[in-house]
């Protein structure tokens, strides 16, 4: 079977084999912190309508399997996770599966925004930082990169309000777009850019950081390599040089790097969201944490997962295409 | 005799001395020393320089800094002295970064060092977990964690270790992975030292300065995590915590912003210091990896 596949995708069939396990844990340990917290569905849902008979609480939790063991009740979790089914939200009064699909689609606008900026002017500063190494230059990047990495973001986004909201009146405080305004086609498009832009700022910075000090330290580790003095002895411009030889292999740790963090700026989303009021799954994990809402809490936990595993499962992908070092088969 | 003995090299210095002469060739981690004895300092003299609790009423509600010699850097809107805050929340963040990080690399060392020693299904199961966790955002889990047990400052600290194990275990399986079948295990074992001996005494100390060197970045990262728990109003109330002061400020933040960004400032030059000092680590423990 394998012969007859192009060697990618073999590649990209085994890594999905090896998430797998990953995901199965994940919903092992969803399952776990559910048990852990106090109170199940059945009290929630007998707190809802304001108490009743210890029988008909006991006939409750028979309905929702709350007296099986522990095996069978994780066992029909997990199968109710696979098929995205995440219980009832209490506090929404829907599914918590339609309350996160209203939801993901900010953070994945915020997210793709912030990581886009981090990345491209993080390899960028890095590069010139690199190439100009022990100038100037160099020392404003770096001081610069140190500084952003130290700043929280949500100290970052208070200034940000205060200077352009509260003093310059530029942008809007939150939101992700004006209530009430019902603006259509380009109008619109411009008026969730223009809310999303603090919060983009915010989010990003710290990882501009990050890839900015990874880029710099790999550039120049590629640019001593015997190759590129290679390239240059036989009369490559600098310019062509960088974009032709260098930048390709000094880009493939940073690209392991956005993987990897992908979970972390899902994380920074929550403070983000809840400063910005954006309507997304930060600000909703964040809320349903002082609700309690723990269906909706284990929810966004899963989807989040799951995210993370298809875009790790890019990244090794796109990994693959830059490395031709890597075996596929 | 006397004409041999002159031509023997003299002694290396102390291996102290030799650490120091390395850190300080880095000017950067010599500031980030210097930012960091400052924050240590200010922990330390907490109750002496200001005594009485941070979340007293110590004058009138926002007064601006530099107004009063009672407050120098101005009260909040519940008059509580913002300098006294500073100084406590040193305190707070300091003790959380050291125990979390303790916590985060004790946890790292035991999983990484059983992965990477064994290898086999032993390092199969142990890094499939570790992916499980580093595939859950962690302040999402930390959030959840905060969620089931309360916020008591003790129980913050621990779940602030338990979301930030992954990297430590990552870098000390890599490590006892190049290390094992080195010559002076090989050794060891050959002489019937048992596997945990091997483990900690013959191959831990040798793995254990790219750990040193990251718990700088562990520590940095767990006084933010923190700081953004007490900003969002879930860190234990029992304690002046920056993130904290910085939520509460948010509430004054078009009439006195000042009440914000002391605490931020306190904040930013802690994860500085503590960015230089790794780097000034880095510097001294691993010299070969600088040109």
């Amino acid at each position: 079977m394998t012969l007859h596949m192009p060697p990618i995708l073999t590649y990209a069939l085994r890594r999905l084999v090896q998430a797998i396990p990953v995901v199965i844990l994940i919903m092992i340990g969803t399952f776990l912190l559910l048990k852990l917290a106090p109170g199940d569905t059945v009290d929630a849902l007998v707190g809802d309508m304001g108490g009743a008979d210890a029988a008909f609480i006991a006939r409750l939790r028979a309905e929702y399997g709350l007296d099986q063991p522990i095996w069978v009740q994780l066992w029909r979790y997990m199968v109710k996770l696979a098929s995205f089914d995440f219980g009832w939200s209490f506090v929404y009064e829907q599914p918590v599966a339609t309350v996160l699909m209203d939801r993901v689609g900010t953070t994945l606008m915020l997210m793709a925004a912030s990581l886009s900026i981090a990345f491209t002017a993080g390899i960028v500063l890095g590069a010139i930082a690199a190439r100009r190494a022990y100038s100037a230059t160099d020392n404003l990047i770096s001081i610069l990169g140190l500084v952003f990495y130290a700043t929280p973001s949500f100290f970052l986004s208070l200034m940000l309000m205060l200077v352009f909201s509260v003093k310059l009146g530029w942008l809007p405080v939150g939101g992700i777009k004006t209530i009430a305004a019902f603006y259509t086609g380009w109008d619109h498009v411009w008026d969730v850019v223009r809310h999303l832009i603090m919060p983009t700022t915010a989010l990003s910075l710290i990882y501009l950081a990050f890839y900015l000090r990874l880029m710099r330290a790999s550039v120049m580790e590629v640019a001593d390599l015997d190759y590129v003095r290679t390239a240059r002895a036989k009369g490559a411009r600098e310019g062509r040089l960088m974009t032709h030889h260098i930048m390709r292999n000094a880009l493939l740790p940073v690209v392991t790097l956005l993987g990897l963090q992908f979970s972390t700026v899902l994380g920074g989303s929550i403070v983000v969201e809840t400063i910005f009021t954006l309507p997304g799954l930060g600000q909703l994990a964040y809320q349903s944490v002082v609700q309690r809402d723990m269906n909706t809490l284990m929810g966004i936990i899963f989807l989040c997962a799951i995210i993370v595993v298809v875009v790790n499962f890019l990244t090794d992908l796109l990994y693959a295409r830059l490395d031709s070092r890597i075996e596929l088969a | 005799m006397t004409l041999a003995d002159t031509e023997i090299a003299p002694p290396e210095p102390p291996r102290y001395v030799m650490f120091w002469r390395r850190y300080k060739r880095n000017r950067a981690a010599l500031l980030g020393l210097f930012l960091f004895a400052l924050v240590v300092l200010m922990a330390l003299t907490a109750g002496i320089i200001d005594p009485g609790d941070p979340l007293r009423r110590a004058g009138e509600p926002l007064t601006p800094p530099f107004m009063n010699w009672d407050t120098p850097l101005g009260t909040d809107q519940l008059g509580r002295d913002v300098l006294s805050g500073v100084f406590y929340g040193a305190r707070i963040s300091l003790l959380i970064g050291v125990v979390a990080t303790l916590v985060a690399i004790v946890i790292g060392v035991v999983i990484g060092a059983l992965a990477g020693y064994f290898g086999g299904w032993v390092d199969d199961v142990l890094m499939r977990i570790t992916e499980a966790f580093q595939t859950i955002p962690n302040f999402v889990l930390l959030l959840t964690l905060v969620a089931i047990m309360g916020s008591k400052i003790e129980w913050i600290t621990i779940a602030i270790g338990i979301v930030s194990w992954t990297a430590p275990a990552r870098m000390v399986r890599a490590e006892f992975m190049s290390l094992r079948h080195r010559e002076f295990v090989d050794a060891a074992r050959n002489l019937g030292v048992s596997n945990t001996s091997i483990i900690f005494r013959e191959i831990l100390p040798n793995a254990m300065p790219p750990i040193v060197v990251y718990a700088s970045v562990i520590m940095a990262l767990s006084i933010l995590m923190e700081s953004a728990l007490a900003f969002l109003a879930l860190g234990d109330p029992n304690y002046a915590s920056w993130g904290n002061m910085i939520g509460q400020g948010r509430a004054v933040l078009r009439s006195a912003p000042y009440c914000a960004v002391i605490p931020g400032i306190a904040i930013i030059l802690t994860v500085l210091s503590f960015s230089l000092l790794g780097e000034g680590l880095n510097d001294a423990l691993n010299p070969r990896q600088k040109k």
